[in-house]
């Protein structure tokens, strides 16, 4: 517990002083960027760890709320109230998501998002009267919460800190809770949960919806931090993306899409400037995520350690018993 | 009327192309339930490799569309043999080590092929075209359509009519059983595998000549891939035909006719069928 809470700690300090460690304004932006694909990563985690849920569609709700803000601005329209048109406009679209998808778990999932995401992909690109094609929207500025300008890179960053932390807590306090609780159940025995009394479908729209904010966020964060859209942001890798940071990180834990996301961004944005071939990089890292630690880094991170302590500790006392079935992280 | 003419046979043409690719496509999906999301990479792989051989080697264009076939079957069989074979029923490692795999993939084509699209000259012989009753059909789209209807009836005949593909549909039936009566299904998902990216592989040498090669085709051909399954349903070989040709029309006529809804028309129909039948409209209902 408290080696738990010391690595808390680093986290928050160091997480706080980016602005002064971090060489470059460059780099600020990036630790931005990552906080961003974070949020996004932990609303996609929602359903993958703790639903059983792949969705390969996020990219779409993600990209209602980015058009939404940016067509809202572009019309004249107030922070205030593109950030809330965005928020409300991506939950109509996630219920209407969930309302769909929810008829199938299992990879029937993952292709009825995949379709909705699609879907959303093709009308951002074509339906050019209003998403203006591939050509997409930008905006002119940033808002200033309590007259703070977010134009430096390191305001906006510790905006978005701000942000990602809110999103971090609301996860924690949702996964804790007993619908979080509830969700795990119907991730690992639907029909026992539905014979307890459960109503499975209203557990899993429930989760659908809190991903589906704070996918919203995610692409709110991100249509000011670019201060451009275009269906770019909606592919089928865009979509992908999260789902690998997630995996890759670790599904059904915290910390695993936050590692997964600074994974991939930091091969996307500072591993590229070195090497040429960093798409063939991060395809590589995936695979030997997949052959080494099937479970995701940060579990298998883990138990690697959790192990390495036992032979430690272990070693000079060697009349100790091993206790079968340590519990799993 | 004419240019509804050539929006039919484009269509079909089309329709034939995505049989191709889907077909190896359901059929994995069917057997081993991976979702095979290096299917368009595969298809990819196989153009830009026939590319190669017919352009830079000057060999007839044939040989280029089996050494396609051919060097894509053995990238499939390793791929299951070394890495999906791992992961049985691990579906969130399956979607990671296959987006994973497409990624080196399309990398290592921009590699090697630069980011130039590549142009396959149509195979000698079919080129021209022929006049019937007036009308004017060029041959190597036809002789597409008729090379996908023999790779279908052929698909069909080793699936109905041997002994493999008895062992096949009973592994794509129930799989625990079939190893209890003595089958060795994890061979078969090898066969299956590397047949599905053999037929993927000469589908995109096949649509070379008409679609040319150029870095993110696997982006454009894998989601159609998923369209024509879904529709279809997983692990039926008449669903995809069927699923294929619909599709096939779907995109040409929405893209001449409703060109600012185009994808959305595309994937509306998908979405109602997985709404109204989720198995898709030849697929059999899973336990």
């Amino acid at each position: 517990m408290t080696a738990t809470r010391i690595g808390f700690l680093i986290a928050a300090v160091s997480l706080l002083t980016v602005p002064l460690w971090v060489p470059g304004d460059y780099y600020v932006s990036v630790c931005s960027q990552i906080l961003i694909y974070a949020v996004f990563a932990l609303g996609v985690d929602v359903l993958i760890g703790y639903g059983g849920l792949v969705s390969l569609g996020h990219a779409g709700l993600f990209g209602i709320a980015s058009y939404a803000v940016a067509y809202s601005l572009a019309a004249g329209v107030g922070h205030i109230a593109a950030i809330l048109i965005g928020l409300v406009l991506a939950l109509v679209g996630t219920a209407i998501f969930a309302a769909l998808s929810l008829r199938v778990t299992g990879i029937g999932f993952i292709m009825i998002t995949l379709a909705i995401g699609e879907l959303l992909w093709g009308l951002a690109y074509r339906w050019i009267s209003v998403t203006n094609g591939d050509n997409g929207i930008s905006v002119a500025s940033r808002p200033a919460p309590f007259g703070i300008a977010l134009d430096a890179p390191s305001h906006f960053y510790y905006a978005t800190l701000f942000v990602f932390a809110l999103s971090v807590f609301a996860t924690w306090v949702f996964i804790g809770s007993p619908l979080g609780a509830s969700l795990k159940g119907t991730r690992d025995q639907p029909r026992r949960m539905n014979a307890l009394g459960y109503h499975v479908w209203l557990i899993r729209f429930c989760a659908c919806m809190f991903s589906g904010l704070l996918t919203a966020i995610a692409g709110i964060l991100f249509i000011y931090y670019t201060q451009f859209i275009s269906p770019q942001t909606l592919t089928l890798t865009a979509s992908a993306e999260p789902v690998l940071m997630v995996i890759s990180g670790g599904s059904g834990t915290l910390l695993g899409p936050i590692v997964g996301a600074a994974l991939v961004e930091i091969v996307k944005n500072i591993a590229s400037a070195y090497i040429e071939r960093w798409n063939m990089l991060l395809g590589a890292i995936f695979v030997a995520i997949v052959i080494f630690m099937p479970e995701g880094l940060v579990p298998g991170t883990t138990r690697l350690v959790r192990r390495l302590l036992k032979a430690w500790v272990k070693a000079p006392t060697a009349a100790v018993e091993p206790t079968p079935g340590e519990p799993a992280p | 009327m004419n240019l509804w003419l050539l929006l039919a046979i484009n269509s079909i043409t089309f329709g034939g192309l995505l049989f191709l690719l889907s077909a190896g496509f359901s059929l994995i999906f069917g057997l081993m339930r991976i979702p095979n999301l290096t299917h368009g990479s595969m298809f990819m792989l196989g153009a830009y490799v026939g590319a190669s051989v017919v352009g830079t080697f000057h060999l007839p264009f044939w040989i280029g569309a089996l050494v396609a076939a051919a060097a894509v079957a053995i990238f499939g069989g390793v791929v299951e043999r070394f890495l999906l074979r791992r992961l049985a029923g691990a579906e969130q490692a399956q979607v990671l080590v296959t987006l994973g795999i497409s990624l080196i993939v399309a990398d290592f084509c921009l590699m090697v092929w630069t980011g130039d699209p590549i142009s396959v000259a149509t195979p000698l012989g079919l080129v021209g075209g022929v006049h019937v009753v007036g009308l004017f059909f060029p041959t190597y789209r036809i002789a597409i359509i008729l090379i996908a209807c023999v790779i279908g009836a052929l698909l069909w005949a080793l699936l109905d009519c041997t002994r493999l593909g008895a062992m096949i549909r009973a592994g794509v039936d129930d799989p625990q059983m079939a190893r209890v009566v003595g089958i060795r299904v994890s061979r078969l998902f090898t066969i299956v595998f590397c047949l599905g990216a053999a037929i993927a592989g000469f589908g995109g040498i096949m649509g070379a000549p008409i679609l040319s090669v150029y870095p993110g085709l696997d982006n454009d051909m894998l989601p159609l891939a998923l369209v024509v399954v879904i529709l279809g349903g997983t692990g039926s070989l008449l669903g995809s035909l069927v699923g294929s040709f619909v599709i096939g029309f779907i995109y040409n006529y929405g893209q001449a006719l409703f060109p600012e809804l185009a994808y959305f028309v595309l994937f509306l129909p998908m979405l109602v069928v997985l709404v109204l039948r989720p198995q898709g409209l030849f697929g059999k209902q899973t336990p």
